[in-house]
């Protein structure tokens, strides 16, 4: 039988030292989906911060949106990193996928999760729907290449939002898009602060309120946008 | 009360393995679930059909040896209880049991409900121990421990390595048996000077044997018979980063000396 | 047969030391010729397969268990002695020898005792540079604990669970080895027989318990670390798989079997519910520091609940008994006294076996939270277990069957009379006498296998010249022929009744016949049953499936098997000791005040058995002990 000696010759060497050496084991990809999530988090809280000043009028939104255009490079670098941090957690998570489901080939019958929750348990689907909708935004409010009735402005991002969203069904994606955001936040952000070892009894309830708290943010944050447009209060 | 048994039966670890049903009365609530098991097996000699197989050894809830999972729950239904002391009563009668082995791609099953878990004893040959040779120790108080260090140390040495926490995750990943023995030997003193080679001998044994990841779910440590915190994955997850960004050095003067 | 301890001569307090000098040593480079088989891998075998693998020798390690981690030892609760005086109360190397001398009822070989306490101090260093999280105070200094009535704080524990923190100590310490390549670890393989060549132990042969592969595995010497034969009685506290094979086996081929009738009762186990028991659960004895022991004055009452009988109704029998130990006398008496008082039909819960053990005074004085900090875990378990809540109702206890004292006999150097066969832990019978103290079998497990059997192995290697012998030698093929059509013979006989119904009736006759209090007419009564037993069992039995398979109706078949024929050694031991000694009562034999009374004139040996083959008469050897330091005196605890 199987002893636990067999596989004396065939152990494995610790990975190279150094951070690459880390990106070659199951705990160091774990951190690259944090790190990467972290990267992720952050431009979506500037994202939604740049994007309420759409409550505070014209003005304020397009002098922002002018300030970004006019940042002499730094949006394109920004524009990089994100892309870059994008591209590694997408294809660290299916790397990551793909061993835990050949970790178990054979399922049980019955299965009883007791301490998960259900955002835990569809990170892998509501990650493409994410993506998904990351593609579709970025050509309707980036790039304006959407089709249908909606004239992309490149100065007036003010009359972009609110010519959008006033499209019921551009609005309601966009709302549910940020549903299942959120329902990847709130596994993704607590997850992030274990796997990279942020962890302690005294702090771990705050944690977790903190986690939740940006992911609530975030999430209802960017709805009240579209909401805000379908109801009439930005016009 | 009367039960309702479905259990997985499979000759031997090559062998396709299927559910098998079985009926059994007369099961008293002060029972151990594997004395019912115990029972059927009886019953099914006396029929002359070929017993359960059942991996079993103190059945005080201490070797780690027992561990089946019940209708979806590793070690059953009660918390920090394996399945030797979970007890009968906490069923009920006309009650319908799934009786199924561990499943994990590193835990493949040799029998009926009996599991290999020596992939388990690999990770802990690559590295879960403290080098100190018999004879060379100095005074038992020579080095103080602090309390909490040592109490703590101690609730990671807890783990019975009966693999619920493998069984329980949804990746079968392994790491709150890895990082229960890191933690444990990396809280005291005497596991400073191999702490960071030993993170590191340990994780890529796990990841070799086929493991899956932590996505941090926390089933393991609900399912563990002995409370282990998923914190100490989160302390194994610095201290292998540490490790690897460290590592660079430790092999330049091992280098050096030789 | 002339049994040699090869004790060394001389003041107590430097034969060891001397002995050590006088050793032969083997030369480091030649370490690694030689091939070392370790059977079993608790405490005993588990740190002699690391130590002498680290010392260079080639090792291969065997256990049943699917990992060497999971050996009976981790269910070790208590703690572990150590002569280290920390506390500074009066401790010595010399006390904690005197109190193991003494607790054993001048039944045990004075040197090997000695040895004992002197290493005690160098397992602590060791396991706590192991990694060993023993409990400690604020300071960051060990704690200790006074325990089973010791008078000095001398025991070093972690939690509740120090048998099982010392076991991953061993383990992890094994694990380096193996990883080294200097021990190759067999999990889930039982060892059938030992081979023995021109009169020395040179192999084994083994099952592999998965594939069900026999084989036989040649070394230049055999060391047993198997545990003991509690689970002859069926109910133990023992793990299911304890088993005496491995010592039967090395029995039959030649190793004499000392003291068996010699085993310890412990009075704070969860009584049996029904004939499904399988096992016996052990709760700590602390709970005799505040729980009071009862049963009801009249049997009429045993029938009610507990708490419907008059505090004028209730018999606290220990404390009427024993007035100045109360509900602390030792572990012998507490269970004769509960043995005693359900044979008068006073005993309570189902069958009568069972004695109450109430907290309501604790809790009244105390308070519940006090004894929840105290007992907390306890009470949990045995709700757990029983469903009773000990908070409300009084808790019910019953002895069982915990560790057996007897073995295979050794001599100083742990070597049986089979030269090369080496036998460590609960397996051999050196040193606990005819009683073990509490939080001293983890001592001497760890003693053996980490600080004796390194120097005694390479001692007995260096004196030998071996010719090497393979696998087709003419005796390993007997072997392995033997242990075959064994097992052939277990899977035609094909009669009715299961290996476990001839396990349960042979436990029975055993628990009532030769348990807590023993008669020469209830002896003979067993002498009769068991072989009547063991007839049927070889024409009645069955065993399903082959022997090329993972079969565990199977591997039970020849453990029974096994402990058919070593209960009538048992018995026969305990009939022809008229005597009473530590764990072993002869109610012929007793004071007035009905403690165990002991006949130095006649029975201060050994009795070590050799084999003379199935139904025949076993034949007595006896190694005469002499006590030159601690003079026997008999015990009292009015």
């Amino acid at each position: 039988m199987a002893n636990p000696n067999a596989s004396v010759q065939a152990r494995p060497l610790a990975a190279p030292p150094g951070p690459l050496g880390l990106l070659t084991t199951s705990v160091g990809q774990k951190i690259v989906m944090a790190v990467t999530g972290l990267i992720l988090v952050g431009f979506l809280l500037m994202h939604f911060a740049g994007n309420a000043l759409i409550f505070m009028g014209p003005d304020a939104i397009n002098g922002y949106s002018y300030l970004l255009h006019h940042s002499h490079g730094l949006l394109w670098i920004a524009r990089a990193v994100l892309l870059l941090a994008v591209g590694l957690h997408i294809v660290t998570a299916l790397k990551l996928a793909g061993k835990n489901s050949a970790a178990r080939p054979q399922g049980y019958r019955v299965k009883r999760d007791v301490a998960t929750s259900y955002a835990a348990r569809t990170m892998v689907w509501s990650g493409p729907i994410v993506l998904a909708f990351l593609v579709y935004h970025l050509a309707h409010l980036t790039f304006g290449v959407t089709p249908g009735p909606y004239a992309h402005s490149e100065d007036n991002v003010y009359a972009n939002l609110v010519q959008g969203f006033s499209i019921p069904w551009v609005a309601g994606f966009y709302i549910v898009a940020m549903m299942g955001l959120g329902n990847h936040l709130f596994h993704g952000i607590w997850s992030m602060f274990q796997s990279l070892g942020i962890n302690h009894s005294a702090y771990n309830e705050r944690l977790k309120r903190v986690s939740f708290g940006i992911a609530l943010v975030i999430t209802f944050g960017n709805i009240s946008i579209p909401l805000a447009v379908l109801t009439g209060i930005v016009r | 009360m009367k039960l309702k048994l479905h259990i997985w039966r499979q000759p031997n670890q090559s062998a396709q393995g299927a559910f098998a049903d079985y009926e059994l009365g007369d099961v008293s609530e002060d029972m151990s679930f594997l004395e019912m098991l115990d029972v059927l097996n009886e019953k099914l000699s006396a029929d002359g059909k070929d017993p359960v197989a059942f991996d079993h050894d103190c059945r005080e809830g201490i070797c780690g040896m027992c561990g089946m999972v019940v209708n979806g729950s590793p070690h059953g239904p009660r918390k920090s209880t394996t399945t030797c002391q979970l007890h009968m009563r906490s069923f009920k009668d006309g009650d319908e049991l799934w009786i199924e082995p561990w499943r994990a791609q590193a835990f493949p099953v040799l029998k009926d409900l009996v599991v290999d878990r020596s992939s388990f004893d690999r990770i802990i040959q690559s590295g879960g121990y403290i080098s100190a040779r018999a004879g060379s120790a100095q005074d038992a108080n020579a080095t103080l421990i602090p309390k909490l260090d040592a109490d703590t140390a101690f609730e990671a040495a807890a783990c019975i390595g009966c693999g619920a926490c493998v069984a329980a995750c949804p990746n079968a990943s392994a790491m709150l048996f890895v990082a229960a023995k890191v933690s444990h030997l990396g809280h005291l003193p005497q596991g400073q000077p191999e702490r960071y080679s030993r993170v590191r001998k340990m994780v890529s044994q796990m990841d070799a044997e086929g493991f899956g990841g932590c996505t941090n779910h926390k089933e393991c440590e609900a399912a563990c018979p002995k409370g282990i915190s998923i914190s100490h994955i989160a302390r194994l997850n610095r201290d292998l980063v540490k490790a690897q960004l460290t590592a660079a050095e430790e092999k330049a003067v091992s280098e050096g000396a030789g | 047969m002339e049994l040699k301890s090869n004790a060394p001569a001389g003041d107590i307090q430097t034969r060891w030391e001397r002995h050590r000098f006088e050793m032969k040593l083997v030369n480091p480079a030649n370490k690694r010729k030689y091939n070392v088989i370790v059977v079993g891998s608790g405490l005993a075998g588990g740190s002699a397969a690391a130590t002498l693998g680290e010392l260079g020798y080639n090792v291969r390690c065997f256990c049943y268990q699917d990992s060497p981690r999971r050996a009976h030892s981790i269910a070790a609760q208590g703690g572990i002695n150590a002569a280290k005086n920390y506390q500074n109360d009066g401790d010595s190397v010399y006390r904690l020898f005197y109190d193991t001398v003494k607790g054993g009822d001048f039944r045990a070989r004075e040197s090997n005792v000695y040895r004992l306490a002197e290493l005690s101090v160098n397992i602590i260093d060791q396991c706590v540079a192991q990694g060993v999280p023993f409990a400690r105070e604020y300071s960051g200094l060990l704690a200790n604990r006074s325990f089973g009535g010791a008078q000095v704080s001398r025991t070093f524990y972690a939690r509740g669970q120090t048998g099982q923190q010392l076991l991953l100590g061993a383990y992890q310490a094994l694990s380096r080895q193996i990883a080294d390549g200097k021990v190759k670890m067999y999990p889930r393989t039982e060892m059938l027989d030992v081979v023995v060549v021109n009169g020395r132990a040179r192999g084994i042969v083994t099952r592999d318990m998965v594939s069900g592969k026999t084989e036989v595995h040649m070394a230049d010497a055999v060391i047993l670390a198997t545990g003991g034969y509690g689970n002859v009685f069926y109910l133990s506290t023992n793990a299911k798989g304890c088993n005496v094979m491995a010592s039967w086996r090395a029995h039959r081929r030649g190793a004499l079997m000392a003291n068996p009738c010699y085993t310890q009762i412990h009075p704070t186990c969860i009584p049996v519910s029904g004939d499904y028991q399988s096992k016996l659960t052990l709760m700590s004895e602390s709970l005799r520091n505040d729980g009071r022991v009862w049963v009801p004055k009249r049997k009429e009452d045993v029938g009610k609940s507990a708490a419907s009988i008059a505090e004028g109704d209730r018999d606290y029998y220990l404390e009427r008994k024993y007035p100045s130990f109360g509900n602390l006398v030792p572990r012998d008496i507490a269970s004769r006294n509960a043995k005693e008082v359900c044979d008068e039909g006073r005993g309570v819960g189902p069958g009568g076996l069972g004695v109450y053990l109430d907290f309501s005074d604790a809790i009244k004085r105390l308070g519940e939270a006090a004894v929840s900090e105290r007992y907390g875990n306890l009470f949990e378990m045995y709700e757990r277990i029983t469903g009773d809540n000990p908070y409300k109702t009084p808790m019910r206890i019953y002895p069982a069957i915990h560790y057996t004292m007897g073995g295979l006999w050794v001599d100083y150097n742990l070597m049986s009379n089979v030269p090369g066969l080496f036998v460590l832990g609960e397996a051999n019978f050196s040193d606990h006498g005819a009683n073990r103290l509490g939080a001293s079998a983890l001592m001497q497990g760890l003693a053996d296998g980490y600080f004796v059997i390194p120097y005694t192995l390479g001692h007995y290697l260096a004196q030998q010249k071996f010719e090497p012998v393979s696998e087709s030698t003419a005796e390993a093929k007997d072997a392995l022929r033997s242990a075959d059509d064994r097992i052939k013979q277990f899977l035609s006989i094909n009669g009715k009744r299961s290996p476990d119904s001839f396990h349960r009736e042979l436990g029975k006759i055993c628990w009532d016949k030769c348990g807590m209090a023993r008669d020469a007419a209830g002896l003979k009564e067993a002498l009769k049953r068991i072989p009547e037993l063991r007839e049927e069992f070889w024409k009645n039995l069955r065993v399903l499936g082959s022997g090329a398979e993972l079969n565990q109706s199977l591997e039970q078949a020849g453990r029974v098997a096994d402990f058919l024929e070593f209960g009538e050694l048992m018995c026969n031991d305990a009939l022809q000791r008229e005597e009473s000694c530590g764990g072993h009562f002869r109610t012929e034999h007793q004071t007035e005040e009905g403690e165990a009374k002991r006949d130095d004139d006649k029975f201060t040996y050994v009795a070590a058995w050799e084999w003379k083959g199935v139904g025949n008469a076993p034949q007595l050897h006896k190694e005469p002990l002499t006590f030159d330091y601690v003079h026997p005196s008999q015990r009292s605890y009015k």
